[in-house]
């Protein structure tokens, strides 16, 4: 069998099961079991991986709940273990502040996502700036793609280039994007920003669409894609990135990872320790069919259970009022409004 | 009714719908408006409202400021300029009413602390988050110990300016503080988020307090309900959605704050509960002005 047209391309894999993954594990992996799997990750040639509360700096509260640990004791005890594997962390402005990206640095981080939502990235130019002046490899990431247009996410993403990001991010944080689409979008942000610029593609599996979704995106033009060991992440997952690197070998796009050390990672170390199963469950098929926050998800499950509504009537509501990432807490007060409502039909 | 002449320093969202709230007031009369561009859309507004404007920063309304019996400024420019900004108006025996996070004088949130603030030459408005939700964390903390008190802020893209998105650490630090400093919780923090959707969503509060005990769920909600209506005499448009739900120790409220529509739409609650607020401060102090309680004193130069 013939390779591909992206034989001999390079690609950048930055893992998030140590982030987005936290979500899945409702913030609750201990630091040894983040110094495990960095330690699989450093061996198996993964040269990014992100470490940090599934919100990032700033993370831990009620509305995003309480990690079993700060992200400094995380850092810490993953730092140590890593050679060539550089550690990076999410700052969503809002939620997290520059003192705390400088505290990050001073623990070992060298690389950040600045996220905004995809219409806000002029909330981002003093964090951008603020990574940068630390020496940081700093990206824009712009969530939720799917809620502006293809041109009007290249224009932001042109802003968070002029603020100094060195790599922009289409974020399918929904995990609502087809493959058409991450072309469209990931092909405007090319024709529109610098060659020096990177572009890179995050997606969730909620539509079955992480792997699909991540070659279109290399096709287009991205060279970074994040994944995640078993997709443990936020929703039905991440791209799973043992499985993204069996597919860029077989295309002959390389990754620099080891596929074999991958998906023993993945079957000793992440399923194992896995609260829920991390699949396309009706829950998370709702959120990637209904354009929704990932991360809504356990919260949805939740509160669903506590009110007596179904999780997947609360995400269609969500999505219907367009709540956006940092909302969380207008998933219990939707429940509240639908039951309100519900009862007064039945009244 | 004698009425205090004010400036207004800043002529984006937040200084234009204050404009419309001065022009109504019983002891405010607004006759400066200051900004940087000559053509923005607020300094047009102003002088079609009858007042004198300059497109020179302060420094260009200085030099009218005794001539033109301005006693009280209101600076809705950002947090960086703030304290310059303050310096010169206060030099010139002009008290500071501030709408930025700067945070440099007292923070106050009219219904919970106004009666108590000290006489100063600086009062800080904190941010419109913490307008509209420092007054539950009271109305909670009046009653029992918080221990931590949580809020988050949901607001439409429309309505955010291009100070507020070049502040946003300023407004997480400041509003954090004031949770606890004015609002009695402990500890405190608070988080934003800034939402596009169409049409612009109404702006939404969340606030979450721990309290230290089991909480006396018939006492809080009675406080809460009194702290509402409270707010509601200068911003009608504040709410109660869904709430107060208790979970253990968990109090949680879930308000909305929609506006007059004066200079943005109803959706941006955030403009009025803040500029509102201010107006209402400024009375305050315009009244100690007119009946001689409070001096306000120009610098030698």
């Amino acid at each position: 069998m013939s390779r591909s047209d992206l034989e001999g391309r390079k690609v950048i894999c930055h893992d998030m099961c140590l982030r987005d993954g936290m979500h899945a594990k409702k913030e609750q992996i201990t630091t040894e079991q983040m110094r495990s799997f960095a330690v699989s990750m450093e061996a198996a040639g993964v040269p990014m991986i992100q470490v940090a509360h599934g919100a990032g700096l700033g993370g831990n509260s009620l509305q995003h709940g309480f990690a079993l640990h700060s992200n400094e004791e995380y850092w810490d005890a993953v730092a140590p273990v890593l050679n060539n594997t550089v550690m990076s962390v999410l700052l969503i402005p809002g939620l997290g502040t520059m003192n705390e990206l400088r505290v990050a640095h001073e623990h070992g981080v060298r690389s950040v996502h600045v996220a905004t939502h995809s219409t806000e990235a002029d909330t981002s130019p003093q964090h951008i700036a603020c990574g940068r002046e630390l020496g940081m490899d700093t990206s824009g990431f712009l969530m939720m793609a799917h809620l502006n247009t293809s041109q009007g996410l290249a224009e932001e993403a042109k802003k968070m280039e002029s603020y100094g990001a060195q790599t922009v991010y289409v974020t399918d944080s929904a995990g609502y994007m087809l493959p058409e689409d991450v072309t469209e979008y990931v092909s405007a942000l090319r024709d529109t920003l610098d060659d020096a610029t990177e572009i890179g593609f995050h997606g969730h599996n909620n539509l079955g669409m992480g792997i699909a979704n991540s070659i279109a995106a290399i096709r287009a033009g991205a060279s970074r894609i994040d994944c995640s060991v078993a997709g443990l992440g936020a929703g039905a997952g991440n791209t799973p990135l043992e499985a993204f690197v069996a597919v860029c070998d077989r295309m002959g796009i390389h990754t620099g990872c080891d596929m074999f050390k991958l998906m023993d990672m993945a079957e000793e170390l992440v399923f194992p320790m896995m609260d829920h199963i991390v699949r396309i469950d009706r829950s998370s098929l709702t959120l990637g069919y209904a354009g929704v926050y990932s991360t809504f998800l356990l919260h949805a499950n939740r509160l669903g259970e506590k009110y007596g509504i179904p999780a997947r009537d609360i995400l269609i509501e969500l999505g219907r009022k367009k709540m956006i990432g940092g909302q969380e807490d207008m998933i219990e007060d939707t429940a509240l409004s639908m039951l309100k409502a519900r009862q007064g039909n039945s009244a | 009714m004698a009425k205090i002449k004010c400036v207004l320093i800043g002529s984006g969202n937040i200084g234009t719908d204050l404009l419309y709230k001065l022009k109504r007031s019983e002891v405010l009369e607004p006759v400066w408006m200051v900004g940087i561009d000559e053509d923005s859309e607020g300094l047009a507004r102003a002088r079609e409202m009858g007042l004198k404007t300059t497109a020179d920063g302060v420094d260009g309304v200085l030099p009218h400021l005794a001539s033109d019996g301005v006693q009280i400024a209101f600076d809705a420019t950002s947090a960086y300029v703030h304290k310059e900004n303050s310096d010169k108006m206060n030099a010139c025996g002009v008290f500071m009413v501030d709408l930025t996070p700067a945070a440099i004088g007292p923070l106050c949130v009219p219904p919970v602390n106004l009666d108590q603030l000290a006489d100063t030459m600086n009062v800080n408005m904190i941010s419109c988050a913490g307008q509209a939700t420092i007054p539950i964390v009271y109305g909670v903390s009046r009653i029992q110990g918080v221990e931590y008190a949580e809020i988050i802020a949901s607001l439409a893209s429309k309505s955010i300016g291009a100070g507020t998105r070049a502040n946003l650490d300023e407004f997480t630090y400041t509003t954090s503080n004031a949770v606890c400093e004015v609002g009695g919780a402990k500890k405190g923090k608070a988080l934003c988020v800034i939402n596009p959707a169409e049409p612009p969503m109404i702006m939404r509060n969340t606030i979450y307090c721990l309290t230290e005990e089991e909480p006396n769920q018939e006492r809080i909600t009675a406080s809460l309900m009194e702290m509402i209506e409270a707010v509601q005499h200068y911003v009608p448009g504040y709410k109660l959605v869904n709430g107060p739900v208790f979970e253990g120790n968990k109090v949680g409220v879930f308000m909305e704050v929609a506006g007059l529509g004066d200079y943005l739409p109803t959706y941006a609650g955030n403009l009025d509960i803040m500029t509102a607020a201010a107006c209402r401060t400024a009375e305050m102090y315009a009244a100690k002005i007119l009946n001689g309680e409070m001096q306000l004193v120009v610098e030698a130069s």
